[in-house]
């Protein structure tokens, strides 16, 4: 959207602004929470260990870090369900799982709390997320996205449209998120953090962070100039904070040295608007063991800015927003480092990764208030509009036009690119968050975001690498490539680490 | 603090060793009275009698928890996020939960070998449920989808030898969706195109409703079979209607009542969508009656057109998804087409009459699949509205 709204030079009005950004604001919130829980916590929760907690002693650790409410009946109560539930033998999910390893940090009584905020959670984020469905019809996959604007007709006099009632169910949901984030999700962080603060050391891989920026504040925007945004668009490079660098997107371009694509004249590197996706398969015959990473080796194009690998994603929003002197984004890492007792160079490593995103859960959760306000008061001043009109006709565009679009999804920066012809797409290139961080090589041998993460991992068990696991899921990868992915890769660091 | 998900608070010891979904809802706090309201709404969302519902929960009190394998291929894990969103509170959870869901590569703890050895042993155990999300390369032997080494093919074919029965979760598992849409880089199919000797069932949707997900897997442990079909593999409970025959704005497409551009009075006031380039006339679907996100909305409620997720390759046959142009398949007859095209004009009676036409073809087409008794409709869609409302949960 956003990039033919940049090629056709599309202005949105105010309300499509600030639905867009509550949905996008909502989905943060959302995802980053299910993905703490459900996608992350059992690389650090043994499950199987809540078994012998104390609920007392849970329920004491639990009111030490938080207000939110609980008793040790109810902490007893969690953990006859989960014994009766191991007692059955069918273990579902928890298959197979890695319970009783070693690298398992946390006393039993935190474990039974995390298990119980596991469950607490999957509740809160299916009614939450209601809000998708208020702005946006449905979630997931939310169909309300137009280019020029968003399908949601606001009207405060008419009930087929977004109104008062509307308005209120909205500011209800993005109470109850806001409050888990800082009543459960903060505390959990907290609580688990200090057992493994020697994840603070590991898993940093690459010293550059690229962010696009997002939540646009003003209604003039182009997407070289995006105007005020609420998370800064910009780079870190080297771990130096001290200089936010401009994002210049014709900076981008794609390598297809190790992946199994081809570009005309053997190119090495295109920029997305010349982009290709011409498949170019020379890895051996399925069923196969192992890849090489001397030839080529993934599905997935190695991106490069300036010719750099980036890392993309909340770590890399909050370094930017850190080092561009955003108030909000300081005082919540700074609560965090204080709390921790460590300094901003923890920040660059697995811990770093997963502290990053529930800091700025907490900060967007914040914020959900204001663009509700901000959304209510435009309705009231009598502006109706939801979608800018002018160039909704192919007949109204140039012959010719290209554009870039930008976002930054939860998990990081998200590119799209296109060239317009006759009315039609003539080319469109995506560079997605995970075509960053999971990207292979390149021409000059530099290792992607996930692979340069991995060096200097101890695994203490290559039969089950835990470790390997922290560190992959702390990026949030895109689970439908990155497990796919995952098992020939980890493998192969796995190989290279030991060697 | 009882009521947030349903564990009841200290003082209620329960016994250990529940194995059926009644007794784990008991032992989590849900009342008879909820089960039963629950089994309700499930009768009701799988259009089955109401008379039927002391059988919906006679099997369910007595269900053991059957094992399942979730995989994905060529998927965007959307139709396993809207898994997340089954939609009772305390039964989405209780739904995993009679399921014994073995192998899932999003929510399962282990990883790499450890997880595969759990969808090993399941399959040499047998009798387990297979869902299916994403779609399946088969061009160049489909080496474009290959996990672990293996194709999706491979996994595809081993995992469906001892399944009892397979779900396809989600427009790509169905049809193919996105990845199969032209020109189709991967060969990418759906399910049943490669399945055979075992039943397949296809929940279409992009993503799959969560209302619907959770209905299938209800009536496979209530009945041991799957319910009636139609000739795509779809449940009739879910997709046996058109959107157009339950639409809330219907009224308004009968009134002539449209809305021209995105915020109108027509827009705001809730009219007829089609000259937008909605899909519901074409598209087999109970969103009108069940919605999403507990009964919260959906497209064509919140403003925005049906776009067909519910049908094969809708990305070619339903798009462009804002015009009702004369290339759109599906009304493949030439005096047909050229109605549809005037109606881009704007004259509303002869919208109405090529839908009306548009409405009479699709009929013929679906024949004898589609043929019931009026009355017989009608009674069902009363019971799933009421069905569908009782178990929501509206803030």
């Amino acid at each position: 959207m956003r990039a033919v709204e940049d090629a056709l030079d599309i202005q949105i009005p105010p309300n499509a602004r600030l639905m867009r950004n509550l949905i996008a604001g909502i989905q943060y919130v959302q995802d980053h929470v299910i993905h703490f829980y459900h996608l992350h916590a059992l690389d650090w929760v043994d499950v199987v260990s809540a078994l012998q907690a104390d609920p007392t002693a849970t329920c004491e650790l639990s009111q030490t870090m938080s207000t939110w409410p609980s008793g040790p009946g109810y902490f007893q109560s969690v953990q006859e369900r989960l014994q009766t539930f191991v007692d059955s033998g069918q273990l579902s999910h928890f298959t197979n799982g890695y319970w009783g390893h070693p690298a398992y940090n946390l006393p039993p009584e935190a474990n039974l709390l995390a298990v119980t905020h596991y469950l607490e959670a999957l509740d809160w984020q299916r009614d939450v997320i209601k809000a998708h469905a208020i702005l946006g019809a449905k979630n997931p996959h939310a169909q309300t996205y137009l280019v020029g604007g968003m399908a949601r007709a606001v009207d405060p006099n008419h009930q087929a449209a977004l109104n008062a009632n509307d308005i209120a169910h909205l500011r209800g949901l993005f109470v109850k998120a806001a409050d888990f984030v800082k009543r459960v999700y903060l505390p959990d962080v907290l609580a688990v953090a200090p057992f493994y603060l020697d994840w603070a050391q590991l898993g940093g891989g690459l010293s550059n962070y690229l962010s696009y920026g997002e939540f646009p504040q003003s209604d003039t925007l182009s997407s070289d100039a995006p105007g005020n945004l609420f998370l800064p668009r910009g780079i870190i490079l080297d771990r130096d904070l001290s200089t936010v660098h401009p994002v210049d997107h014709n900076q981008i371009t794609e390598y297809v040295t190790r992946s199994w694509y081809a570009y005309p004249d053997n190119q090495e590197s295109r920029h997305p608007w010349q982009g290709e996706t011409s498949p170019n398969y020379t890895g051996p015959r399925p069923p196969y063991d192992m890849l090489s990473t001397d030839d080529k080796y993934s599905w997935v194009k190695a991106p490069r800015y300036d010719g750099m690998p980036m890392e993309v994603g909340p770590l890399a929003r909050m370094l930017v927003a850190y080092a561009a002197g955003h108030e909000g984004v300081q005082n919540t890492v700074n609560l965090v480092l204080n709390q921790l007792g460590v300094g901003p160079e923890v920040l660059f490593s697995t811990l770093g990764r997963t502290a990053a995103r529930c800091i700025e859960t907490v900060v967007v959760a914040d914020q959900l208030l204001a663009w509700t306000d901000e959304l209510a008061a435009n309705i009231t001043r009598g502006d109706l509009r939801v979608h800018e009109q002018d160039h909704w006709e192919p007949s109204t565009w140039p012959r010719e036009a290209e554009g870039w679009g930008w976002h930054e999804a939860p998990r990081g920066a998200l590119g799209h690119w296109v060239r317009i012809q006759d009315g039609r797409i003539a080319n469109y290139q995506c560079v997605v968050p995970s075509t960053w961080n999971a990207s292979p090589r390149d021409a000059q041998g530099q290792l992607g975001a996930y692979e340069a993460s991995l060096i200097g991992t101890p695994v203490a068990d290559p039969e089950q690498p835990i470790e390997i696991l922290r560190t992959i899921h702390s990026f949030d990868p895109c689970m439908a490539c990155a497990v796919h992915v995952l098992d020939p890769d980890g493998r192969e660091v796995v190989r290279i680490q030991i060697v | 603090m009882n009521d947030r998900f349903g564990v009841p608070l200290g003082g209620s010891r329960m016994a250990r060793g529940a194995e059926t979904l009644a007794d784990a809802l008991r032992q989590r706090g849900v009342s008879r009275r909820e089960f039963l309201k629950f089994c309700a709404a499930m009768t009701a969302t799988l259009g089955l009698p109401h008379d039927m519902v002391s059988q919906v929960t006679q099997t369910l009190e007595g269900a053991r928890r059957t094992p399942a394998i979730y995989l994905e291929f060529q998927d965007c894990a959307g139709c396993t996020e809207a898994m997340l969103r089954m939609p009772h509170p305390t039964v989405a959870e209780v739904v995993l939960d009679i399921l014994s869901l073995n192998y899932h590569e999003t929510i399962m703890a282990p990883s790499g070998r450890a997880a595969e050895a759990a969808m090993t042993a399941t399959i040499e155990e047998g009798g387990y449920l297979l869902m299916v999300e994403g779609s399946i390369s088969t061009k160049d032997d489909g080496l474009y989808c290959c996990i672990g080494g293996r194709t999706a093919i491979d996994i595809l074919e081993e995992a469906a030898s001892k399944a009892v029965a397979v779900i396809a979760v989600g427009d790509c598992a169905c049809f193919g969706n996105i990845p199969a849409a032209n020109p189709n880089p991967t060969g990418a199919v759906g399910v049943r195109d490669l399945v055979r000797g075992v039943p397949v069932v296809n929940m279409a949707g992009c993503p799959v409703n969560a209302v619907n997900l959770a209905a299938i897997i209800t009536h496979y442990l209530t009945f041991q079979s799957l319910p009636n079909l139609d000739r795509l593999g779809r449940p009739d409970f879910a997709y046996g209607e058109r959107i157009h025959d339950h639409c809330q704005r219907r009224p308004h497409f009968d009134a002539g009542q449209f809305v021209e551009r995105w915020g109108d009075p027509g827009h705001r006031s809730g009219w007829c969508l089609y000259k937008m380039g909605c899909k519901g006339p074409q598209t087999y679907h109970n969103c009108p009656l069940v919605e999403y996100n507990e009964g919260t909305s959906w497209p064509i409620k919140a403003g925005h057109p049906c776009i067909g997720c519910s049908e094969p390759q809708f990305w070619d046959t339903m798009t462009p998804f804002y015009r009702r142009l004369p290339e759109v398949p599906g009304l493949t007859v030439e005096s047909n087409v050229d109605t549809i095209g005037l109606a881009l004009t704007g004259v509303t009676a002869v919208a109405v009459g090529a839908h009306a036409v548009g409405s009479l073809l699709r009929k013929r087409e679906e024949g004898d699949i589609r043929d019931r008794e009026l009355g017989e409709q009608e009674e069902t869609q009363g019971t799933v509205e009421e069905g569908g409302n009782d178990g929501q949960d509206r803030d």
